[in-house]
């Protein structure tokens, strides 16, 4: 990996009481993209405006290529940015809207260069619509080709497919990676959905209220965690609590021990966060004991809520293992376990 | 950075519209000697400054009933039911907006006046050897307050009307509620925030009344009259405790009717299938909504049409004749021919036109700090804008007399009076609510990301402001600004307070022509300003 391009440190951003970004510091290397993803509250947006300049860190510097720019106001940073809602100018066309921040060249070298990066979203010739006649995928398009026109040094994108209905999600976020590799463009963008963050994102941040919990990427990340935020907002799991045992397994029930990836800090004998991702676990005959409360088709395989003595374990198994009402025993081959924290 | 543009836009509010109303309370209890009570005990103590405060209240209250009775029904007509000609008649109803008070109050008096044209038939008809009636004292205020103000009811009314979701009144129905309930429980509730809105702005516009007590009030005195003829008299320290008071009755006023109409707007909390207008099916009801509906626009329209048909007639050109004898344009072209003549007609144009761009300015940037700055001081800033809005136009142009003649730059205080410069700022002041109003209401409305988009491209904060901002809101500044514009040009009340002959504007100039008996002259510029204010207002409702 090379150095880093773009570098935040101890960013710190306080609203009154709430502290939206909590010293956080990122490094992310020329053209590579970054997604930021946390639930709603976890600062994410806040962290965008910050790169953007539309809010001043409370402490903390931000610095591309080694030169500071936090003090830079929007319009000096050659940021590009593409809003939650597009916010594309309703009083201009599309081309007008894409031209907005080419006022610098001239009217023709303007106009080529409209065509250029329209015919990079794929809306070559839509130059002269009005904005209101797009449909919401061209606006999203239009918002993206507006924002790179300018030749940005790094790309913002604030929850770039939320207002995509998903046939056309999932579409839009294949052309958008492709167009953003084409490119080499730097970027960042916040979404609260794990799938996106992953099929668009070389590198994640897992954000929660205003802290960086983990960064790293998606295989990491699902792998990985290091604490049971992660475990459980990245990907499917389940938890309980369990006590750490000397051979390095964790005791989750009366005679029921499971093979454990401890993470750091945690002790033998001290009492634990214990999270089972679905696949790990499977019914059979020891382990722990409960009841099928419900199924959930997914294809070949289901996902069954068992109730384990009021805890409820999500377990990955072919559709016919079980049905609702059995009686099951549940055991795991791998589960992680965390320093216990204070709910 | 962020903090300082809002600290200023504070100060100078501050400076524009609460120290000069704070210099008047201050000095109405300083005399050459120091602090005294002497001008207080002399209010007090005379009853005839009593009964005028009073006869400013009562006239208020009645004005706002009166404006209600007419205006809430008409609405609710408009609104509700479907005849022939029910576009065109919604239009005209709104037509008294156009004529500025002191232009609809000589109109009253060529039309309802003891030589009017109605007089004058009455008198022919029932052979009596001297007119009627005399259109003076209370009765007359209140029949121009009626036929000016019941605007504000019928406009408000259809607003609230349009926006309330007919799914409301169809649960009521279908839980039962019998169509007199219905209004009462369901309706009538919904449209208190707007008709308290309008029930206020009634009655502040009569509380500050002076065109039609000035003219018809003859022994019956209102506040702003008294306050008028004091400063006139040279009686300042009268002037000020009388406008002492009457800024404490206003502001009594607005703090009562804001308690009544609450500041809940609860009509737009859902959206959905606004009513739709009933079509009259009898042909009788029809014909009556239809008839009625026409003979009101007719009456709406008889001040405008007499006031341009007086402005036919030549000096001395009518007597005794029902109708005038003889019809010219010479009025017209005098007006246009002499320059002293056409000065007046200038200087309000130019006056109401540079107080408009400058209150425009002064909307943007409050807009901007309360909108998108989003400073801590955004509520004290709305505060202040709305403060001249509370402060007759009375008392406001004799604080702005007393600030603005003395000579203490260290405390903010120039000697204006007496140039050019005092009367588009009187104008400019008193026309911060209405525009800062519409600007601040027409930028929340507008997507912030849409500013911070443009910022984000490189664009600087002047390029944001004229090719996002301001073509975003240009119906709110259109809007702002005709308002602004028709205020200050049919300007009487500010005016003659503070006009020199130099910047006289027409208000002045038309009362000087009825003091002169021209009457033809002063219905000429009536008609001009009518025009004016017309053609403003067509531009500003464009969308």
């Amino acid at each position: 990996m090379q150095g880093s391009y773009l570098k935040v440190d101890g960013l710190t951003k306080r609203f009154g009481d709430h502290v939206a970004a909590n010293d956080i510091s990122l490094n992310i290397s020329r053209g590579e993209v970054l997604a930021l993803l946390g639930p709603s509250g976890s600062g994410k947006t806040t962290m965008l405006r910050l790169l953007a300049g539309f809010e001043q860190p409370d402490s903390g510097s931000i610095l591309l290529d080694g030169i500071d720019l936090t003090q830079l106001r929007p319009a000096e940073r050659r940021f590009g940015m593409v809003f939650q809602h597009y916010a594309l100018f309703p009083h201009l066309t599309a081309g007008e809207n894409v031209a907005f921040g080419l006022s610098d060249l001239s009217d023709k070298d303007a106009a080529r260069r409209v065509a250029e990066v329209m015919d990079l979203v794929d809306l070559a010739g839509f130059q002269h619509r009005e904005v209101s006649s797009l449909s919401g995928g061209q606006q999203q398009r239009i918002a993206v080709a507006r924002a790179l026109a300018p030749n940005p040094r790094v790309l913002l994108l604030d929850e770039p497919l939320s207002n995509l209905d998903p046939t056309l999600r999932e579409k839009t976020r294949t052309e958008l990676r492709t167009a953003l590799k084409e490119i080499g463009i730097t970027t960042i963008f916040v979404t609260h959905e794990q799938e996106e963050a992953f099929a668009l994102g070389d590198v994640v941040a897992v954000l929660r209220e205003g802290k960086v919990e983990q960064i790293g990427a998606a295989p990491e990340l699902y792998e990985n965690p290091v604490n049971k935020f992660v475990a459980t907002f990245v990907g499917r799991a389940s938890s309980l609590d369990g006590t750490m045992l000397e051979n390095g397994r964790v005791k989750v029930g009366e005679g029921v021990e499971w093979e454990s990836r401890p993470a750091a800090g945690v002790v033998s004998g001290a009492a634990v966060d214990v999270v089972v991702r679905p696949e790990h676990l499977s019914f059979g005959e020891t382990g722990l004991a409960g009841v099928i409360r419900s199924v959930r088709y997914n294809g070949a395989r289901a996902y069954f809520t068992v109730d384990v003595s009021g805890e409820n374990l999500e377990v990955e198994s072919s559709v016919h293992s079980a049905s609702v009402g059995d009686s099951v025993r549940v055991s795991a081959s791998q589960a992680y376990t965390f320093v216990k924290q204070p709910a | 950075m962020k903090r300082r543009t809002g600290l200023i836009l504070v100060g100078f509010l501050l400076w524009i519209v609460v120290y000069p109303i704070a210099i008047v309370i201050l000095e109405s209890f300083r005399d050459a000697e120091g602090w005294t009570v002497t001008p207080l005990i002399g209010f007090v103590r005379e009853p005839s400054e009593w009964s005028a405060l009073w006869n400013s209240v009562w006239i208020s209250l009645a004005s706002v009933v009166s404006a209600g009775v007419v205006g809430i029904p008409l609405a609710f007509v408009f609104e509700k039911l479907e005849f022939p000609g029910r576009r065109i008649l919604g239009a005209l109803v709104a037509l008294p907006a156009v004529l500025p008070p002191l232009v609809g109050v000589i109109a009253f008096l060529f039309l309802y006046g003891e030589s009017g044209f109605v007089a004058r038939i009455i008198t022919e008809v029932l052979d009596l050897d001297e007119s009627p009636w005399r259109l003076r004292g209370a009765g007359a205020i209140l029949l121009v307050h009626s036929y000016s103000m019941y605007v504000y009811f019928y406009l408000f009314t259809r607003a609230g009307l349009a926006k309330i979701d007919s799914s409301m009144t169809e649960a009521a129905q279908s839980l039962g509620s019998p169509g007199f309930s219905i209004f009462r429980r369901v309706t009538l509730p919904l449209l208190k925030p707007q008709l308290g809105a309008a029930a206020l702005l009634a009655f502040m516009t009569s509380l500050g009344s002076f065109s039609a007590p000035y003219i018809f009030g003859g022994g019956f005195r209102v506040m702003t009259t008294r306050i008028v003829t004091s400063k006139l008299n040279g009686d300042m320290p009268a002037a000020l405790i009388e406008a002492t008071w009457l800024a404490a009755v206003a502001l009594l006023g607005l703090v009562m009717f804001r308690r009544f109409s609450g500041s809940r707007s609860v009509a737009v909390m859902s959206k959905g299938m606004a009513a739709r207008a009933a079509t009259i099916r009898q042909p009788m009801a029809r014909w009556g909504a239809t008839t009625i509906g026409w003979l009101f626009a007719a009456f709406l329209l008889l001040p405008h049409i007499t006031l341009v048909l007086v402005s036919f007639v030549p000096l001395n050109g009518w007597s005794t004749e029902i109708l005038p004898s003889s019809y010219t344009i010479a009025n017209y072209i005098t007006l246009l021919h002499e320059p002293e003549r056409l000065r007046p007609l200038w200087n309000s144009i130019w006056m109401a036109g540079v107080s408009t761009i400058l209150v425009l300015t002064l909307s943007l940037w409050a807009a901007r700090e309360i909108v998108q700055r989003k400073v801590r001081l955004r509520g004290t800033i709305e505060s202040l804008l709305n403060v001249p809005w509370a402060v007759p136009g009375t008392v406001l142009a004799v604080a702005l007399a007393t600030m603005f003649s003395v000579s203490a730059p260290w405390v903010g205080r120039w000697v204006l009076v007496g140039t050019v410069v005092i009367l588009p700022l009187a104008y400019f002041v008193r026309n911060i609510p209405v525009a800062c109003g519409a600007v601040v209401a027409g930028l929340r409305q507008i997507d912030p990301s849409l500013s911070e988009a443009a910022a984000s491209l490189g664009a600087s904060k002047m390029r944001t402001l004229w090719r996002v901002t301001v073509p975003l809101i240009r119906p709110a500044l259109l809007a702002g600004g005709a308002l602004a514009f028709v205020t200050a040009a049919g300007d009487f009340v500010t005016s003659v307070v503070l006009y020199t002959f130099e910047t006289r504007p027409v208000s002045i100039e038309i009362l000087g022509a009825l003091r002169d008996f021209d009457i033809g002259m002063a219905a000429a510029y009536g008609v001009v300003l009518m025009f004016v204010s017309a053609a403003a207002m067509v531009v500003g409702t464009r969308r």
